[in-house]
């Protein structure tokens, strides 16, 4: 009787996760299909749920018309600001913790800039962008997603930083190092979890940034993101290219959270319970 | 090596006078305990030894180098800290070698060095693990290696042994003390335990409220008291004090009793201090008072025996055998050669 209750209740807590994890990987099921789908499997009714036969036909048109080098875009433009993001938002909170900088008041201030819609700041960008001249160049996406992402690494940083305890600094400095290195050698390691996950946010906002990048480019610098949205048409849309070009956006970030779960869970959970 | 020369050493947190025109000197190779209750400036004394804390007046010398305005990296002093400031991410011998890795000392010499220390603090089974795979005991000592490898002018030590139990305690004391001893350096130890204080020091310095109260060696500092905070402060159980008052060569305890003082005290309202090892219980008459007992306190070796005499409670050391039989009003004799007279409204010891 007991065992039977525990089997049933093993098969239970298997199929509700089977559930949920079904749920959220349809979606990306479903676009990597399409994207390797003939144009008459897409369209067919009842849908196709297994194609046929694996058609990299779309693939091979973004890389030979150069549409795929806008995934190249991304990954430079979300890449870069994430290491400058992450090395300003850094010291900027080990500075608000450490030295007080700007009293109690400074980080809620700096996080206060995320709280502003988009939208509403866009225009204005753009004008300066076009005085400045550097719309639709890397240098423009870069500085922007710099600026967005500091406040979100000053406040998780500064949450890191306030749990490494004070001691630790204070002994190396008095066995030898300088501020600066004492960020390196204590900070950084001490703060690693935190430091990876959050740069592994940084990155994912940056990479999925549409509206920006939709206003801010033209030709040269064009994101995957506004890649995507050229192949909806009035007069056709090009679901195997949209399932392709979407694939190569997902797959990077498959690649960054799968090497970095650890960091991930780790870093998000280190802020949550106080040790 | 150098001698340590602190001068009108005064720190303000603020409108908080914390440390208050400290001076102080500490010749090389002496052991020093700073001790008080907390909140007494000892730890903020020690962290501006250690540059930790930026001093508001006064100048420290190592020998005649004043550090006081240098960065803590460059006073050469080496510091145990209370949490013992391991860094969890490295292993026992990285931690160890932390401090001479800062300094770029050569592959070969941090190999020494550490093999030296993990030698002396017996720590050598243990260099390969992490700090979080060792006990509380095993982790000061490393934090006691990675402040011995490094060649420093002065040792600073922040409540070090206060995250440990008891019985561990008692063990790294005795090894502290031994390791002095083998260096042969300076020391300036800082804890709130007078039993530490006691046991640790050639000389304590007690500190309230941000100023020196009385400085010494510890058997002086116990025997002869300034005043009736030091002496308050040092022995456990505490001494007592009964306020008398002296008159005509005999002293009279506050329910009557007299006691003969052969004209040593001059007449006048005194607070009588007397350890309860002054005590000694008898049946015989002499100098005796007659108290009642109480409460019996066995600790094994001794028994610490609570006496009521007109509204005061003193304690007084007994034998370890004392019992039941023994509650009811007995003579205590009193070695009054040995107590402490402090004068009643300043707390000053007299004589």
């Amino acid at each position: 009787m007991i065992r039977w209750d525990r089997g049933w209740r093993l098969t239970l807590r298997v199929a509700c996760a089977l559930m949920v994890t079904i749920v959220f990987l349809f979606p990306v099921y479903w676009l990597a299909a399409i994207s390797i789908k003939t144009p008459n499997e897409i369209y067919s009714y009842p849908p196709v749920w297994l194609p046929a036969q694996v058609n990299l036909s779309s693939y091979m048109t973004l890389f030979r018309d150069g549409d795929a080098w806008s995934v190249w875009h991304s990954l430079v433009t979300a890449g870069v600001s994430t290491v400058f993001a992450m090395f300003i938002g850094t010291i900027a909170a080990y500075s608000i913790v450490r030295f007080r900088t700007g009293g109690d008041h400074l980080a809620i201030w700096i996080i206060s800039q995320r709280m502003i819609p988009p939208i509403c700041v866009a225009f204005p960008i753009f004008l300066l962008y076009v005085s400045w001249q550097i719309v639709d160049t890397y240098v423009g996406l870069i500085l922007l997603y710099t600026a967005f992402n500091v406040p979100y690494v000053t406040w998780m940083m500064r949450g890191y930083i306030q749990e490494i305890p004070l001691e630790l600094e204070q002994s190396a400095m008095v066995d030898g190092l300088t501020r600066w290195s004492v960020l390196w050698k204590v900070v950084m390691p001490m703060a690693r979890a935190g430091l990876f996950a959050t740069a592994v946010f940084t990155f994912i906002f940056a990479w999925n940034d549409f509206l920006f990048a939709l206003i801010l480019t033209k030709s040269e610098v064009v994101t995957y993101t506004v890649k995507v949205t050229g192949y909806f048409g009035s007069q056709s849309t090009f679901w195997s290219k949209i399932g392709a070009m979407s694939m190569l956006g997902v797959l990077p970030m498959i690649l960054v959270v799968g090497t970095m779960q650890r960091f991930i869970v780790r870093g998000i959970s280190l802020g949550a319970v106080k040790g | 090596m150098p001698d340590l020369c602190l001068t009108d050493i005064n720190k303000y947190y603020g409108d908080v006078h914390a440390v208050k025109n400290v001076s102080l000197e500490v010749p090389s190779g002496e052991f020093v305990v700073l001790v008080g209750p907390s909140g007494c400036g000892k730890s903020t004394l020690l962290r501006s030894i250690a540059g930790l804390e930026d001093i508001s007046d006064g100048d420290i010398k190592l020998g005649q180098r004043s550090i006081a305005g240098l960065a803590p990296r460059d006073r050469n002093i080496a510091m145990v800290f209370q949490s013992y400031a391991l860094y969890p991410y490295l292993s026992v011998y990285e931690n160890i070698a932390f401090g001479l890795r800062a300094r770029k000392t050569p592959q070969a010499e941090i190999d020494r060095q550490v093999a030296w220390a993990s030698d002396v603090l017996d720590i050598g089974d243990y260099l390969k693990r992490f700090p979080r795979e060792l006990s509380g005991g095993q982790r000061q000592r490393v934090a006691i290696g990675r402040a011995i490898v490094r060649d420093a002018d002065l040792f600073l030590f922040d409540e070090p042994l206060s995250n440990l139990d008891a019985k561990l305690r008692d063990g790294m004391r005795e090894e502290i003390k031994r390791l002095h001893e083998k260096l042969g350096k300076t020391f300036i130890y800082v804890t709130h335990d007078q039993i530490e204080a006691m046991t640790l020091a050639q000389r304590i310095i007690l500190l309230r409220d941000g100023e020196i109260e009385q400085a010494g060696a510890p058997l002086d500092l116990f025997e002869r008291p300034n005043n009736t905070y030091v002496a308050g402060f040092l022995g456990s159980p505490t001494m007592n004090f009964v306020e008398v008052t002296v008159k005509d060569g005999s002293m009279v305890l506050p329910d009557g009793q007299a006691l003969s003082v052969n004209g040593a005290i001059r007449d006048g309202a005194y607070t009588w201090g007397v350890r309860p090892e002054h005590f000694s219980q008898s049946d015989e008459g002499g100098q005796g008072l007659r108290a009642k007992l109480e409460v019996i306190q066995p600790t094994g070796s001794r028994s610490y025996g609570t006496f009521h005499l007109a509204g005061v409670h003193l304690i007084a050391e007994l034998g370890a055998h004392v019992g039941e039989q023994d509650r009811r009003e007995v003579t205590l004799s009193v070695a009054l050669e040995r107590t402490v007279f402090f004068d009643k409204a300043s707390g000053k010891a007299v004589g």
